[in-house]
């Protein structure tokens, strides 16, 4: 072959395996790390999987945060007006965590349907929602009908 | 009366970037002179103009004029004075303007470089940022005008967010600013040169000052960003890959391919059609970045308020922004270069490889970024692409451009081969395994391999480039010195590896650890003691709070007093968390408060940063670097046998 050509052949074949790696590691990496949003009505009703990584958004109950007397576990309850999923989490919340507040949590449900949360974000200021809980709220029955 | 001023100044600045946007143009095309010059006043006459406006906003907010709308959602009477002004562009609209201002300084400064351009290049270049300034500050005007009053005023304002009362951010914007729409110069050039005379060495050479400063205020202002994360928000993270962060991090990933792919642009006059891309496609990525950022589409700790027009508007600016830079672009495509080099092993080869790597990795970035936008459009659901995606895809594609570095900068244009290639590499290389394997038995734990690993990337890095530099200096003679333009290199190489050494130790070996305690108790950490000792009130300008001292010792002594915190902003009535942080070379303590849990127990949260200090400094250094490329003589030179026109 003309060393020229066989020059760019090695090129082509260099980048075809390094973008095949790059499309597998993407592809790998997308099945794994996806988090999908499920509305509380949603996970009350029993549609989301409990075999893996989700997240669930919507108001805090006012009054349903509870607190361990001992450790840092805080219990409270997620709502869309229409379901109410109830959400465990052992850490320090964020700052603007608060009832009657917007609230995105990630985790995994439990065999009894409450929502084991391993990362909770709340709204970052005063004026902000969440972009899925504003979309959940608006489609939710319930909050139309509240208001 | 002075914002009305400003106010007006803007709306001239509006017609001049108009003008500016036409007549340079039709200049060029019919070789008129004189309109060709007004280019010139045009562009200096709208960076005055835009100042005035930025300077009057500014004054609003130093005044407290609470009758603008802006001023009153931004800013409070017990807002501290340099936070007054950096409130300027604490939200949407004002930080457009300074979105606008830079711009500006941008044109305005090329107004006043590189006298060997042929006119018309000159023109058309100032006239296509002249497009982007119109469009920007139409989008302003109509969208988000920061000088509209509301009368009759509020008596104080709502205060400018907490988060954003911070040194970091009166100068991450503005740097970072500079960097994104610095690289509307090189897309300017870009296009200029496919509407005139075309790509050659000399263009890559006028363009290459450009997109160093830009890639290097870019680096500056993504790693302040960074920095600024990591002691305010009080997670102590570094970087989430959240999406406003990749939208700055993709132009960085590009500008950087792009900055090599000018190199041999410059030197041998090929790459051309893909230099140009990238100059095309790093601006678009800035601005695509400014749509995330700006439309509130994407769950982001950096949304701003939601706005569907304004999204709608940057979407259509970007459509035709971009889509006129490709058509030019398909319709007078520079002649294809095949890869113009006799052997593999070429320096061609390498910058070739880079080129590949880092668009391969801008594209998955790209993917991550809006993957949940195209799932959620195609009604499939709601979803986030989380860290660990961008993590496992990212960092494995890192690998082999790390490793290239190490040869590509000691290959020669045109001819070289493996064999001397390896040669130069096999003692680097042993040194790099040999401190490879020494921090190995240092380190612990389950990641010591992965570790291990990626310090012997850095290392090999390092000592390729300090013996690359050592080779170029023993050979440098007093008629061909070093030029800047390698030492910037070597320094930004440098940079990049102390960054991987910072990324790779502080992912690996970071402890956190979330605590119930209250005054008077220890914890465990790591091979630490924390005490907390007490809690008092604090008392600040426009807030109030709490302040906790903690004693962190090793092996009873104690070896920091950290002041975390708590802090409830008097105008909104936020809280805000301040970590007590204890900086050091080798590691960072970082203490936060969480929140009182009753009577006397808080919420503590404790962490270790190992060399998290490194991936700032790192940073450092790359910019650092690149200024220095960027000021290589060569760049200044006057080119007197070029003849004024084609």
């Amino acid at each position: 072959m003309h060393p020229k050509r066989k020059q760019r052949l090695i090129i082509a074949l260099c980048i075809v395996a390094f973008s095949s790696t790059a499309i597998g590691l993407v592809s790998y990496a997308l099945r794994g790390n996806i988090n999908l949003f499920y509305p509380p009505a949603d996970v009350a009703a029993g549609k989301a999987p409990t075999d893996r990584a989700i997240r669930v958004g919507g108001m805090v109950v006012e009054g349903s945060i509870k607190r361990s007397e001992t450790d840092l576990t805080t219990m409270f309850l997620v709502t869309d007006y229409d379901g109410v999923v109830e959400v465990s989490y052992t850490g320090i919340l964020p700052d603007l965590f608060a009832e009657g507040e917007g609230v995105v949590a990630s985790g995994s449900l439990d065999s009894n349907g409450r929502f084991m949360a391993t990362e909770v974000l709340a709204k970052h200021d005063e004026n902000y929602m969440p972009p899925e809980v504003a979309d959940a709220l608006k489609k939710s029955q319930g909050y139309q009908n509240s208001k | 009366m002075i914002v009305e001023l400003g106010h007006f100044s803007t709306v001239l600045a509006l017609i001049c970037s108009a003008m500016l946007s036409i007549i340079p143009l039709i200049g060029a095309q019919t070789n008129n002179v004189h309109l060709m010059a007004i280019a010139k006043s045009a562009a200096r006459a709208q960076f005055l103009l835009v100042f005035l406006g930025f300077l009057a906003l500014t004054w609003a907010f130093v005044t407290n004029d609470f009758s603008l709308t802006y001023v009153a959602s931004n800013s409070n009477s017990s807002l501290p004075m340099g936070f007054r002004i950096s409130a300027v562009w604490g939200a949407h609209e004002g930080s457009l303007l300074l979105w606008v201002l830079i711009l500006s300084i941008w044109m305005a400064a090329f107004t006043c470089s590189n006298n060997d351009m042929p006119p018309q290049f000159k023109a058309r270049v100032l006239a296509i940022l002249g497009i982007i300034s119109f469009g920007f500050l139409i989008f302003m005007l109509f969208t988000s005008n920061p000088f509209l009053r509301s009368l009759p005023s509020p008596a104080n304002g709502l205060d400018l967010n907490p988060l954003l009362q911070d040194l970091g951010l009166i100068i991450h914007p503005p740097l970072l600013y500079a960097g994104y729409v610095g690289f509307s110069v090189p897309f300017a050039l870009a296009v200029a040169a496919l509407l005139g005379d075309g790509v050659n060495p000399e263009w890559a050479r006028w363009t290459r000052p450009w997109v160093l400063v830009a890639w290097s205020f870019l680096t500056i202002g993504i790693s302040l960003g960074s920095w600024w994360a990591y002691y305010e928000l009080g997670w102590g993270g570094w970087w989430f890959w959240d999406p406003v962060e990749n939208a700055s991090f993709m132009p960085w990933l590009l500008g950087t391919a792009l900055v090599h792919s000018l190199a041999a642009s410059e030197k041998r006059n090929i790459f051309k059609s893909w230099t140009i891309l990238l100059a095309i496609a790093t601006f678009g990525l800035s601005l695509i970045g400014t749509f995330l950022v700006r439309s509130g589409i994407l769950t982001s700790v950096h949304a701003f308020a939601t706005d569907p027009t304004r999204g709608v508007f940057i979407l259509a600016f970007l459509t035709i922004v971009i889509g006129g830079a490709l058509a030019v672009f398909a319709a007078k495509k520079p002649q294809s270069d095949p890869l113009a080099s006799d052997s593999l092993a070429a320096r061609e080869t390498f910058l070739l490889t880079n080129s590949i790597v880092l668009s391969v990795a801008t594209a998955t970035v790209l993917l991550g970024t809006l993957y949940p936008l195209l799932i959620d459009a195609l009604g499939l659901g709601k979803m986030s692409v989380g860290a660990p995606y961008f993590n496992s895809v990212f960092i494995p594609l890192m690998v082999p451009l790390l490793m290239l570095i190490g040869f590509g900068q000691t290959a020669h244009w045109r001819r070289d081969s493996f064999r001397r290639l390896f040669s130069i590499a096999k003692y680097p290389a042993a040194c790099a395994t040999t401190l490879a394997i020494g921090a190995w038995a240092m380190l612990e734990g389950t990641g010591a391999i992965q570790a291990a690993l990626g310090l012997l990337m850095a290392f090999w890095v390092i000592v390729t480039t300090l013996k690359n530099l050592y080779l170029q200096l023993s050979n440098a003679t007093k008629i061909s010195p070093v030029r800047r333009a390698l030492l910037g290199q070597s320094v930004a190489h440098i940079g990049f590896a102390v960054t991987v050494i910072g990324v790779t130790l502080v992912s690996i070996y970071s402890v956190e650890k979330h605590v119930r305690m209250s005054p008077g108790e220890s914890v465990e950490f790591s091979n630490y003691q924390a005490t907390f000792d007490s809690i008092n009130k604090i008392t600040g300008p426009n807030y109030s709070g709490v302040e906790a001292t903690f004693n962190v010792a090793q092996d009873e002594k104690v070896i920091a007093v950290l002041f975390p915190q708590k802090r409830n902003y008097n105008a909104g009535s936020q809280t805000m968390t301040e970590a007590g942080i204890s900086a050091g070379i080798t590691k960072d303590i970082y203490i936060a408060l969480g929140e009182k849990i009753d009577t006397e127990d808080w919420g503590v949260r404790l962490n270790i940063k190992p060399f998290v200090r490194w991936i700032w400094f790192g940073a450092f250094l790359m910019a650092a670097g690149g200024m220095i490329a960027a000021s290589d003589l060569r760049f200044k030179r006057l080119n007197k046998n070029r003849r004024p026109s084609a």
